[in-house]
């Protein structure tokens, strides 16, 4: 084998054989790449993947290099934001890149999980694909909130009290455990430093090592498909399923179009509409944390908005918030049980009757709706509509045991249409 | 391609209910009505006349501190020479921040230490600032005798005074929740400043400008950066595209 | 003639036209390879030293018109201390004599600007001032001065040597230099002392950082 050939002479052919005799490099890339046949029929819905990849490295790469002249003290913190923006050469566009990046992030996931509700991904035998996408979704809320305090602006401020107090309200150990999450009395310097701790290494260590798996529970079962039906029942006589193709070159060359795509929204954002319109930056941001001055509305970035729609809507019971609270946890902590929930004999939106297309339109449109409700104050109609659309929330989950199983089926086709 | 047809009809039916977010979310409060800055960071003159208006009439009390002298002249086409004589103050040097010649006890004046201004265009938009400046009034219980539309009991005396002139409020008796109630509702003139109106909106104009500079000084060449990143990325696509049309015959 | 190929594309009877994949594959790599190139740059460019920095490391100006004969100044620049002496003439009488003491006396090996070097032994643009790093080139000491000539003794404890013309003398590890910072022979420091670039005004005005100071009217 490689390890006897000599590899003085340098060629490639040699290089590489020296480095598989010691590492599986040839191996990796013709199992997890050249030969890892995917479904031929993916279609737009299936691009969100690779996009969140590439806006994990995004985040990782701009974060980096944000460290390298952020100070996570509160004297300096806000100062150093702006020197990045004015001094650092080039500062502005790392900092744009990283700001857009964490939105871009939410939007790219939201749109992969929803990929997942259509199509059954998260059914038999790819539960744990789902429950390692659940835990990365669960770090990742908690690296976005982190992260958004670190720029120490107002809104940085009172929108971490707001949410670390919202602890306070568990019973018996509420009151101890808001306070040692903060460190301090209130939000303070010593917050600061735990949270860039936090979000610049703990997070992201374990967020990358949760891709990993994520990544390997995919390739160990394969990719569905938008039929929803199991390609590897149909293999032909090379032993490949009749329906898939070389993940290389085909996807590669088809992800490569939807990421230029992708990055001709996303720098048109960065370069044109970096705030966009308030919504990405947060204008109440672009004063430092003021501790006698609340904004006038404190509402999370957008991408929280619809559970703190859902936190708003819960009313106080029995003289405590925590209800509230545990609503809002338990919005996340369902979607870990989705594999279980879903008793439909076909996995694809495409073979399913009206009752669940309905009920994923209703879901859908609750969860925008939750949205914009926790972007509004507490007043009008929108508390009422942000009770209704909890309500419908969790009515899409808590009730699909019985609405999955009654939905009528078409015929599931053998091979991918 | 139906689906496709779907998702584009989707698509737009999101960015109309989009649309129909109030623009300005950020800034507008409810009820709120700014008066429109129309502000050019591209007209450099108008930076120019924004910048010593700035100097000479606020930053005796407030100061841009995340602003570099040298950096504003570069930016605002501004010799060197010319900042160090028109703008800046003997002691300071050309790479020094805009500070100001306030002391730090200066709350003891106004009851409110000045605030820094550098962001001040971002954090709560040009019109606001436009409106600000438009916006003092004369009013006998407040301790300068001026108070402002647009901040209510705003600490600021009214240093554009010999400029605009004086403005009076207007009151109207409305409903508010049931109650009746005087409401302010607006200002009109009461007496001339050196300025006619129309100059006034100018000069204020010139100092929003400079301001919405001052808050983001690389957003003119962030722009124009922008547009060469556009145009690779889509010479890009069309490449991407047909390499991505030619491997995928083999599968159609 | 239509083929059917592995995943069930039809082909008609030419086949797969490799020459244009390839074309098209080098084209769209290359230029991905170009906006990889480009989308790095900012980055690396990012590490270049900010503004704040250079504000910090920007030229110091010093009034030494006040400075009388024999007296020191010692201040700081981008973090370094500089000493701006006024040299007595009895003192600069004395630079050209003593050579064959020195290790380096045209300061070949030493740093300082060209204009520094063809100055000769002043090691200065004014020879009435001299300006240079008050850091050792050993392992980075402040040097004392020892601006007597003739008077060995005139650091406490300290023998500088018959004929002491005048220099400078590190307390870490004995070194010695000239007047003008050059280095004795068989010293611990390799090295004359360094100059940095600067700039003499007309109203006796030195400008540290710069090699030449743009007028302001």
């Amino acid at each position: 084998m490689a390890a006897t050939e000599n590899t003085s002479t340098g060629n490639a052919g040699g290089l590489l054989g020296w480095i598989d005799a010691r590492f599986p490099l040839s191996k990796l890339w013709r199992e997890q790449v050249s030969e890892y046949y995917a479904p031929k029929n993916f279609n737009f819905w299936y691009y969100f993947g690779v996009l969140s990849l590439v806006v994990l490295v995004n985040q990782l790469v701009t974060g980096i290099y944000l460290t390298m002249s952020y100070k996570p003290s509160a004297a300096e913190a806000f100062a150093s934001v702006e020197y990045i923006m004015r001094d650092v050469d080039w500062g502005w566009l790392i900092r744009y890149m990283h700001s857009t990046g964490a939105s871009a992030f939410f939007i790219v996931v939201y749109l992969h999980m929803f990929r997942a509700l259509l199509y059954g991904s998260a059914r038999k035998p790819r539960e744990l694909l789902w429950i390692f996408g659940c835990l990365i979704f669960l770090l990742l809320m908690a690296e976005a909130f982190m992260g958004y305090v670190l720029p120490w602006g107002n809104m940085s401020f009172w929108g971490a009290q707001v949410i670390v107090s919202l602890f306070g309200s568990l019973p018996v150990i509420g009151g101890t455990l808001v306070e040692w999450i903060r460190g301090d009395y209130v939000i303070a310097d010593a917050t600061l430093n735990r949270f860039f701790a936090l979000h610049v290494a703990a997070v992201p260590i374990a967020l990358i090592f949760l891709v990993i798996a994520h990544l390997m529970a995919l390739h160990e079962v394969g990719s569905l498909n938008p039929d929803g039906i199991e390609i590897k029942e149909h293999k032909g006589a090379d032993g490949h399923p009749l329906d898939g193709i070389p993940f290389h070159p085909y996807y590669t060359v088809k992800d490569l179009v939807g990421i230029v795509v992708f990055l001709l929204l996303f720098c048109g954002v960065i370069f044109f509409a970096p705030t966009f319109g308030g919504f990405f930056l947060e204008a109440p941001n672009f004063e430092p944390a003021n501790l006698l001055q609340t904004p006038p509305h404190i509402s999370p970035v957008w991408y929280f908005t619809p559970y703190y729609a859902m936190l708003r809507a819960v009313p106080s019971f029995a003289g405590t918030q925590v209800w509230g609270v545990l609503v809002m946890g338990s919005a996340v902590g369902v979607l870990f049980f989705l594999p279980w929930l879903d008793r439909s004999p076909v996995k694809s939106i495409r073979y399913r009757g009206p009752v669940y297309k309905i009920a994923l339109a209703i879901f859908s449109i609750a969860f925008v709706i939750l949205g914009l409700c926790g972007m509004k104050p507490p007043s009008g109609i929108y508390p009422l509509l942000a009770k209704i659309c909890t309500v419908l929330y969790f009515a899409f989950f808590l009730l699909m045991p019985w609405y999955s199983r009654l939905d009528s089926v078409k015929p599931v086709p053998q091979r991918v249409t | 391609m139906r689906a496709r047809m779907k998702l584009l009809a989707g698509c737009l039916a999101a960015g109309l209910a989009a649309s129909l977010l109030p623009a300005g979310a950020a800034f507008a409060e409810d009820g709120e009505n700014y008066l429109h800055a129309g502000t050019n960071i591209r007209d450099a003159e108008s930076l120019q006349r924004g910048a010593r208006a700035f100097m000479n009439y606020c930053s005796g009390c407030h100061s841009l501190k995340y602003l570099r002298y040298n950096r504003m002249g570069e930016d605002l086409g501004i010799p060197a020479a010319e900042v160090a004589a028109s703008l800046m103050f003997v002691s300071d040097k050309p790479f020094d921040d805009i500070n100001s010649a306030m002391p730090t006890d200066s709350d003891k004046w106004f009851g409110k230490r000045p605030p820094d201004l550098s962001l001040i265009a971002r954090a709560k938009g040009v019109d606001y600032v436009f409106s600000f400046l438009k916006g003092f009034y004369v009013d006998k219980s407040r301790p300068w005798g001026v108070n402002n539309d647009v901040l209510p009991n705003a600490s600021m005396p009214f240093v554009l005074q010999s400029l605009q002139g004086l403005q009076k409020p207007i009151y109207k008796n409305e409903t508010v929740d049931g109650e009746a109630k005087v409401v302010l509702t607006g200002v009109e003139p009461l007496s001339p400043g050196s300025m006619t109106p129309a100059e006034y909106d100018q000069f204020v104009r010139d100092i929003t400008n400079f301001l919405d500079y001052a808050a983001e000084p690389i957003k003119a060449k962030r722009q124009f950066v922008g547009i060469f990143v556009t145009l690779f990325l889509l010479v890009f696509l069309g490449l991407a595209y047909l390499l991505k049309k030619e491997y995928w015959k083999d599968v159609h | 003639m239509v083929f059917v190929n592995e995943f069930g594309g039809k082909f008609m009877s030419e086949q797969v036209d490799h020459s244009r994949r390839r074309l098209l594959t080098v084209a769209t790599v290359g230029t991905g390879a170009v906006g990889l190139a480009c989308a790095a740059a900012p980055f690396i460019a990012s590490w270049q030293p900010s503004a704040r920095a250079k504000a910090l490391g920007a030229p110091v100006d010093v009034d030494a018109s006040q400075l009388e004969e024999g007296q020191m100044l010692k201040v700081v620049w981008r973090g370094q201390p500089v000493f701006i002496l006024r040299r007595p003439k009895t003192v600069l009488d004395l630079l050209a004599g003593h050579d064959e003491v020195l290790a380096d006396p045209n300061s070949n090996a030493s740093t300082q600007p060209a204009y520094i070097k063809s100055a000769g032994a002043a090691r200065a643009r004014n020879p009435e001032f001299w300006v240079g790093l008050a850091v050792c080139t050993h392992l980075g000491c402040s040097p004392l001065g020892a601006f007597e000539p003739n008077d060995a003794s005139q650091l406490a404890g300290v023998d500088l040597g018959r004929s002491w013309p005048g220099g400078f003398y590190c307390p870490c590890h004995g070194s010695k230099y000239d007047i003008s910072g050059r280095v004795y022979k068989a010293q611990p420091a390799p090295t004359n002392l360094t100059v940095p670039p600067y700039a003499i005004t007309a109203d006796a005005h030195i400008v540290i950082g710069v090699d030449e100071v743009a007028k302001i009217t």
